[in-house]
């Protein structure tokens, strides 16, 4: 299986990373290659079989719905590349 | 000090033979001497490591002490320690201090063991081969022109090296087991869900299983010891109640029912290695073990499966690296997109991209069910294929890897061929069960390790076989010449 140049660009922008052209270049023939692999799976009857998504077919546990950890807004806001006043600032979303 | 097992050590720290200040000052010594070559740790944590050394001596001298007081370990740096820099291998997390503590990492500190430093691994744990790291690649200590395999490669390299007395590892498609082998160091991948993942930075959640490497089976079942078992703070941890890890390493393996798939010996394996597991399968026969052929008619559907759902997962996973909270940030992003956007193309490297694309082309609209859903139903005929070769047999064995470690650059190019790299190692994650891999010999100076596997929770059973094996072999007893050198 092929992708061209432009089905990159698209995944790219869905998966929010920016290419180059020659990065698109590079991944459309790496991409190509995984997704040629994994094409394999198709040859396989899968109709009646139930997908697995855990391996122990655990469902997820509940628990009451309370408050457990304390606040540590600073400790949290120290790896933030930029903050101000307790808060995480971003570019200008809306002019 | 470099051949003694931690059972050892610890017994020497508890007669005052030697002090977890001494012991803690040797390993530094030999990091500072040798890793300049093997670039195994990315952080060495020197002023913590006495810190907690000098508290082991504290404890040990009121006699308030267990089997890991004073041991120095490293962690592989994929597990958040609180205060202590957490790269992920990555750019993306180059000045990334984690406010909180990995339950791993917690409940071995908890038991007294010292933080020697973060060790090295593939970015985001992807990779099999030590080389997709930000930080560079690691070297093999057997031979430094060989990978050390990955993308636990840091830790294994460190261990056979003679820089930490043990260390964690991670396992999403073979990342303990693989290293383990090229290293020539035991390692174990757990049941999925028997260690916590909390604190754990995530690739592929329904895969992730952290777990011990280190010299030998009884080292691996000391730290399963405190490392096991359930933690809330882990929705997906087992309930399952922890078995005695050391209790019983000395149990007999006579009539003990070993099964060998004849996928794992087919072609592409090479035929040095296959003799060495012969050899170490006649070895288990010696010790009264019976040996059945088995079939995992599957095994082949893994590497497709594997890599529709690892990506997939993966690019859910990675997609919290945005550059709001944490990690990079481009420089003077136009817009909100274009920060994302840029933020992520130069924080991550190739292998983490292409993942991320391909998860997230195998999750887009109008191909979710072609490759997601058929990926996931393979997965459940692979854990079926175990299921019910574990209802005839005790065990399984087979190769880790069908060669010993490959030169450093020679699979760079041919992605493909680094994915078939890991054939026998990524149904064991699908399917969910424990696994390790045991020094088992030699060809052309580079260690093999055999796989072996066991139904699921049953990591008392596979410390026990391997320890076994390994009270009347030496494999595990080799060290690697450079590190004999310090």
């Amino acid at each position: 299986m092929s992708i061209d140049k432009q089905d990159v660009q698209k995944i790219a922008h869905l998966a929010r990373l920016a290419l180059t052209e020659a990065d698109a270049e590079q991944y459309q023939h790496s991409l190509s290659s995984v997704l040629s692999l994994v094409e394999q799976m198709q040859s396989v009857d899968t109709d009646g079989i139930e997908p697995l998504s855990n391996p122990l077919e655990m469902t997820q546990r509940l628990r009451e719905d309370l408050v457990t950890e304390d606040n540590r807004r600073d400790d949290f806001l120290a790896n933030a590349p930029q903050t101000e006043a307790g808060l995480f600032l971003v570019p200008k979303v809306i002019d | 000090m470099l051949d003694q097992s931690i059972t050892a050590l610890a017994a020497q720290l508890r007669n005052k033979d030697i002090s977890s200040i001494e012991l803690t000052r040797y390993f530094l010594e030999r990091i500072a001497k040798l890793d300049p070559q093997l670039n195994s740790y990315i952080t060495v944590s020197e002023e913590l490591a006495l810190k907690q050394a000098a508290k082991a001596d504290q404890l040990i001298q009121q006699g308030n002490t267990n089997a890991l007081t004073g041991i120095p370990i490293a962690h592989k740096d994929l597990f958040c320690t609180q205060g202590t820099l957490t790269t992920c291998g990555s750019k993306m997390l180059h000045n990334f201090v984690p406010p909180y503590e990995s339950t791993v990492t917690s409940r071995l500190q908890q038991a007294g063991s010292v933080m020697l430093g973060k060790t090295n691994m593939d970015e985001f744990a992807m990779g099999s081969s030590n080389e997709n790291s930000h930080y560079g690649p690691v070297k093999n200590p057997w031979n430094l022109d060989k990978v050390p395999g990955g993308s636990s490669g840091g830790s294994a390299a460190a261990v056979a090296a003679g820089l930490a007395v043990a260390a964690t590892g991670t396992d999403t498609g073979g990342s303990i087991r693989q290293p383990a082998s090229f290293c020539g160091i035991t390692g174990l991948k757990p049941t999925y869900g028997r260690v916590s993942r909390f604190g754990m930075i995530a690739y592929a959640s329904s895969l992730d299983q952290g777990g011990p490497m280190a010299k030998s089976a009884e080292d691996c079942a000391q730290l399963m010891q405190a490392m096991a078992g359930f933690d809330d703070k882990d929705s997906t941890s087992s309930e399952t109640a922890n078995d005695n890890y050391l209790s019983n390493l000395n149990t007999p393996l006579t009539g003990l029912k070993i099964g060998l798939p004849k996928e794992y010996f087919g072609d592409g394996l090479d035929s040095d290695v296959a003799n060495v597991i012969m050899n170490a399968v006649k070895e288990f026969e010696a010790l009264g073990a019976e040996v059945k052929d088995i079939s995992l008619p599957n095994l082949n559907l893994s590497i497709p499966s594997y890599y529709v759902i690892a990506p997939s997962e993966a690019s859910s996973n990675l997609s919290r690296y945005d550059g709001v909270r944490f990690g990079h940030r481009c420089e003077e992003p136009k817009d909100l997109l274009d920060m994302y956007m840029r933020s992520r193309a130069e924080g991550f490297g190739q292998e983490v991209q292409k993942r991320i694309m391909v998860g997230t082309y195998a999750l887009s609209e109008g191909y979710y069910d072609a490759y997601y859903l058929k990926a996931q139903k393979i997965r459940r005929l692979i854990k079926q294929d175990f299921t019910n070769a574990l209802q005839e047999v005790d065990v399984i064995m087979g190769p880790v890897a069908p060669t010993t470690a490959f030169d450093l650059g020679s699979k760079t190019n041919d992605p493909v061929a680094m994915y078939l790299e890991d054939i026998y190692t990524l149904s064991v994650n699908l399917a969910g069960i424990p696994a390790m891999s045991v020094p088992a010999g030699f060809v052309q100076n580079m260690p093999v390790g055999l796989q072996i596997m066991g139904d699921y929770f049953a990591e008392a059973k596979l410390l026990n076989v391997a320890h076994q094996f390994q009270q009347n072999t030496d494999w595990h007893l080799q060290t690697p010449t450079m590190a004999k050198g310090a």
